[in-house]
């Protein structure tokens, strides 16, 4: 029951590794909220924190939920996913970085 | 354990292939990242544009965000037991689960509503000040996205009653509103990271 493998490997998961996944994510989420809660952290620490622990439960949900792996019939969906994840990525910190300049240079805090 | 549902129509291959339908799904995932990525840019310039207005300090609070987030949750692994039951041929389990995931989806869709009329009864409508226009358009974005998601289950509750096997293409269904479902949660842990939690810090 919680292997269940076919000739393609685990491109759709078993019970074992839906639970796994699940658990990660509570505890990455629970950790979220914790940080956040508890003032524990600088501001500037908190962000960094949070954002290390966004990163990490994508990847967790990618791995155990999305099924994404390196196998060769993946090639094309990871191909895609590589381009989007350059193209957002220039979007947003471009953005912010124009525009953070344009603040300050135009004074119009 | 070997599943022989493609095997007669292509012996040659003992791979199971993923059809393209799936990959076009994909794709499309991919551009609705951008639309997000977007939204996520205008939210991060214009995050201390209060106006005058009220912050996000004052606005959000840990209980409601933490059952929204755990609903959604839940239902990302409900939906995931679904599809076991759907790779078993058990439909039965399939309908219920898909039931579960929906009933989930719209207690997360039930209290974003209540928030957002909430706000707006605070005088913090989306008219108030760029922040709260950013925060409305984005986080209305995902609701509208997990709203289409919950048609999308319902509809295949639907097709799914009465019949005793599931096809190739019921199962390309299934597999793409999987990755729907799941791709919607990756966009909730941005939201609630990034524009709720940081906003509370």
């Amino acid at each position: 029951m919680s292997t269940q493998t076919n000739s393609s490997g685990e491109s759709h998961g078993s019970v074992s590794s839906y639970l796994v996944g699940f658990v990660l994510a509570v505890v990455l989420t629970v950790l979220s909220f914790l940080v956040v809660s508890t003032h524990s952290l600088s501001p500037m620490g908190t962000l960094a924190a949070l954002s290390m622990l966004a990163l990490v439960q994508v990847l967790v949900h990618l791995h155990y939920f999305l099924h994404m792996g390196g196998s060769s019939e993946q090639r094309w969906n990871n191909i895609c996913f590589v381009f989007t994840v350059a193209f957002v990525t220039i979007l947003i910190v471009g953005t912010v970085f124009i525009m953070t300049n344009t603040t300050m240079n135009m004074m119009s805090r | 354990m070997a599943h022989d549902t493609t095997v007669q129509t292509a012996g040659h291959d003992e791979h199971h292939h993923e059809s393209p339908v799936v990959f076009g799904f994909w794709v499309y995932l991919m551009t609705d990242c951008i639309i997000f990525g977007s939204l996520f840019a205008v939210f991060a310039v214009l995050r201390n544009q209060f106006n005058g207005g009220p912050t996000g300090h004052e606005l959000f609070e840990f209980g409601g965000l933490g059952l929204e987030t755990a609903l959604l949750l839940i239902s990302s692994i409900t939906y995931g037991f679904g599809m076991i039951a759907a790779h078993k041929n058990q439909i039965s389990q399939v309908i219920m689960w898909l039931g579960v995931t929906f009933l989930l989806g719209l207690g997360f869709v039930g209290l974003e509503v209540r928030e957002f009329a909430h706000l707006i009864a605070e005088g913090a409508g989306p008219d108030r000040s760029a922040f709260l226009s950013a925060f409305f358009t984005l986080v209305s974005t995902h609701g509208l996205h997990v709203s289409c998601g919950l048609i999308w289950i319902l509809t295949l509750m639907v097709q799914l009653m009465g019949t005793t096997e599931i096809p190739e293409r019921m199962m390309n269904k299934l597999t793409c509103l999987s990755l729907f479902w799941h791709f919607l949660d990756i966009v909730w842990i941005c939201v609630f990271s990034y524009v709720y939690l940081a906003s509370m810090i």
